[in-house]
């Protein structure tokens, strides 16, 4: 086929597009989906790009199936991407957390609209964060990354596929409406340019390799099938062999490992972008699409002579607990504005505490924030210091 | 191995079929009188008929007592959710074409919280087997109806009798496009085994349902007696012929169980279809680029005119 399909170079592109040429350029060759508002563009490009590359596009039945075989795929070796919107993470969560059990790696595309049930198909909300962190029932460590422009769309896909391969889990990229269907300048860099991290299969011998066998950095080794390694998985509680066991004992070796594996790396996951936090009052947390309404919130906050610092996580599972705390012993307060009526807020709370206080604006979906409407909250917070 | 009698394997071996077994985990969980394990000894002796690599096989099983054979055999194995057995293994073949993929699960799994997916993949003509294995109940939860359950058979969710019409399996199969659709009885031992090598080998989306003794639950419901009781039961029943329409044999009570292999069609799979489709794009534009731009899609073109004054 045509084997050098790999683009490069400027383009004017929407962030639906982006996302798919990410997931080209980060080597996934399989991608199972079921056509969602605002998600289809990313299904519809891949349907395009992959079966010229070796790859496979399938348009499942549903989105319980699409989670299924992007599981399935990646078995047998081969980085797989599914793309929805909220109602079909819905479906997913199920095969999600079968994912996490069996330690899979995948990548899930959440291109949020407003919620919740159908909601508002064609307009935006980020109403879907805490779903992408406790959707599957169970504890299980989760990593979610939340772009807020086209080119940072195709960026974070390639990181979700790495965070996935490194850390053997469906990794959530959670955009937005906005973000999915925007379009804006998007450079892409030569194929060698690019940081591309695959999966560790393991080098052990066939009769000696444990599929659930992990070292220091709580991560087993990968074999695919069809390699002659002839292990076992499942979604039941497993022992090193993945054979189900029932007790305690394995249940607490099991879990806890899910949990662990991610925070015990939360240095490597956690990407920040801050602005002027030094000497703040008030600092914004915001995540996607909120952070750029956020920016111009911010200098006509400055120009009312507050000191406002700019904190944008562009990973928000798992949430950076330690960095909050820090910086909870220094400001008067944090505002956070997001498309839904207090999410993450509930995190930056929970992390600031006593030492700081917490205001959410919140935004039902279906819009954007007003400038005003950030600005005033800005207000609030940093004159509830000189009380 | 052929050569050998059996006093000399069962002297080597702990079991006949230890090559394929995990022996580290027998006993295993089934009832005395179930079918489950002569379906998976006719299983394990129709791969061998084929002459299929253990290496080169995945098994894909969903929930319930028959989701539990992934678990008890050496190959690659795949113990899912609850009915999502036939998406997870289309994934799994799809990614890696060399494989032998078989679901091996049971009629509540792929027919009742499953049967979108078995459908599809009938439809899609996947090159997956199905193995059905169908003993017209929910055992592992304690005896609830199944969409097999036969109108009247009592179940821990009829106490009265179930009153809904429990679905024809091959019927099903047969009517959503599979290339290949049997139906045998556990009693059935060789001509189950020649069915599953002929559906090891054979392309596209083949599908078997084993009617299967449940003496623990639904045998106790319905005064049906013991395993052995059951078995003579299906073999005084059964009538063997291929030449049945599948959609017209269904299983109720006391009726004839119409064995056969009622549909063996070649037709293309989904992957050959894919690379058809292709091969006659690929001939018509000699790069992909001129392939996009000559895409009905607008967002395609405008790219293409970008990049095409930016790179050039």
């Amino acid at each position: 086929m045509y084997r050098d399909s790999r683009l490069h170079g400027e383009f004017f592109m929407q962030g639906d597009i982006a996302c798919a040429e990410g997931a080209v350029a980060a080597g996934c060759r399989f991608f199972g989906g079921y056509p969602i508002t605002p998600a289809s563009e990313i299904a519809e490009r891949m349907a395009m790009r992959l079966p010229l590359l070796d790859g496979v596009f399938i348009q499942y039945e549903d989105e319980i199936a699409s989670m299924a075989g992007i599981l399935g795929a990646s078995w047998a070796g081969v980085k797989s991407m599914t793309a929805t919107s909220g109602p079909g993470i819905s479906l997913m969560n199920e095969n999600i957390g079968l994912g996490m059990m069996m330690e899979t790696p995948c990548v899930v595309v959440n291109v949020q609209r407003g919620s919740p049930s159908t909601g508002l198909p064609t307009s935006w909300g980020q109403s879907d964060m805490m779903q992408a962190r406790w959707g599957s029932h169970g504890d299980y460590g989760s990593i979610s990354l939340c772009p807020n422009s086209p080119q940072e769309f195709f960026d974070l896909t390639i990181t979700a596929f790495n965070f996935s391969e490194k850390y053997r889990l469906p990794v959530f990229l959670m955009a937005d409406a906005l973000v999915g269907h925007m379009t804006e300048k998007v450079i892409i860099p030569p194929v060698e340019e690019l940081n591309i991290i695959n999966r560790r299969y393991t080098n052990k011998k066939t009769n000696e390799y444990l599929p659930y066998e992990y070292g220091e950095d709580l991560i087993p080794d990968f074999a695919k099938a069809g390699d002659g390694y002839r292990y076992h998985t499942t979604g039941l509680t497993h022992d090193k062999r993945g054979y189900p066991d029932m007790s305690f004992e394995c249940q607490n070796e099991c879990v806890p490992r899910l949990v662990n594996k991610i925070k015990t790396h939360i240095d490597d996951i956690s990407l920040i972008e801050e602005r002027d936090i030094e000497g703040a009052d008030v600092i914004v947390v915001s995540y996607g699409i909120s952070s750029r309404t956020a920016l111009p919130a911010i200098e006509m906050a400055k120009k009312k002579g507050i000191k406002v610092g700019y904190l944008r996580l562009i990973t928000v599972w798992p949430f950076p607990e330690e960095k909050i705390r820090e910086l909870a012993k220094n400001v008067a307060g944090f505002v956070v504005p997001e498309l839904n009526l207090g999410q993450v807020a509930l995190e930056v709370e929970r992390c600031a505490c006593k030492n700081a206080m917490t205001k959410c604006v919140p935004h039902p979906g279906g819009g954007i924030h007003k400038f005003e409407d950030i600005v005033q909250v800005i207000e609030e917070v940093a004159h509830g210091k000189s009380k | 191995m052929a050569n050998q009698n059996n006093a000399e394997i069962i002297q080597e071996k702990l079991h006949p079929m230890e090559d394929i077994l995990r022996m580290d985990r027998m006993p295993h969980i089934w009832c005395s009188g179930c079918g489950l394990g002569s379906a998976v000894t006719t299983f394990a002796e129709g791969l061998n008929k084929a002459g299929i690599s253990y290496d080169k096989t995945a098994i894909v099983s969903g929930i319930g007592c028959t989701g539990r054979v992934a678990g008890y055999l050496r190959l690659d194995s795949y113990h899912t959710t609850h009915g999502r057995a036939i998406p997870f293994a289309t994934g799994l073949k799809l990614a890696n074409r060399d494989l032998t993929v078989v679901v091996f699960s049971g009629d509540g799994d792929l027919f009742a919280i499953g049967g979108n997916h078995l459908i599809h993949a009938a439809r899609r003509n996947v090159d997956i087997n199905v193995i059905c294995v169908n003993n017209f109940i929910y055992g592992m939860t304690g005896g609830q109806n199944a969409p097999t359950t036969p109108l009247g058979a009592y179940s821990s969710t009829a106490p009265f009798g179930n009153y809904e019409m429990p679905f024809n399996l091959v019927g099903v199969a047969a009517a959503s496009g599979a290339a290949y659709v049997a139906r045998w009885t556990t009693m059935h031992a060789r001509r189950l085994t020649d069915s599953i090598a002929e559906a090891a080998k054979k392309k596209g989306f083949c599908f078997i349902e084993i009617v299967s003794p449940c003496a623990t639950v639904f045998a106790r419901k319905n005064r049906g007696g013991t395993g052995l009781d059951l078995l003579k039961e299906f073999g005084s029943r059964s009538v063997i012929d291929h030449k049945a329409d599948p959609t017209k044999i269904p299983l109720e009570m006391n009726n004839d169980i119409v064995c056969g292999v009622f549909v063996n069609d070649d037709k293309p799979t989904f992957w050959e279809n894919v690379q058809a489709g292709i091969k006659s794009q690929v001939e018509k534009y000699s790069n992909w680029e001129e392939l996009q731009s000559n895409s009905k899609k607008t967002h395609y073109k405008k790219i293409h005119k970008y990049t095409a004054s930016r790179d050039s």
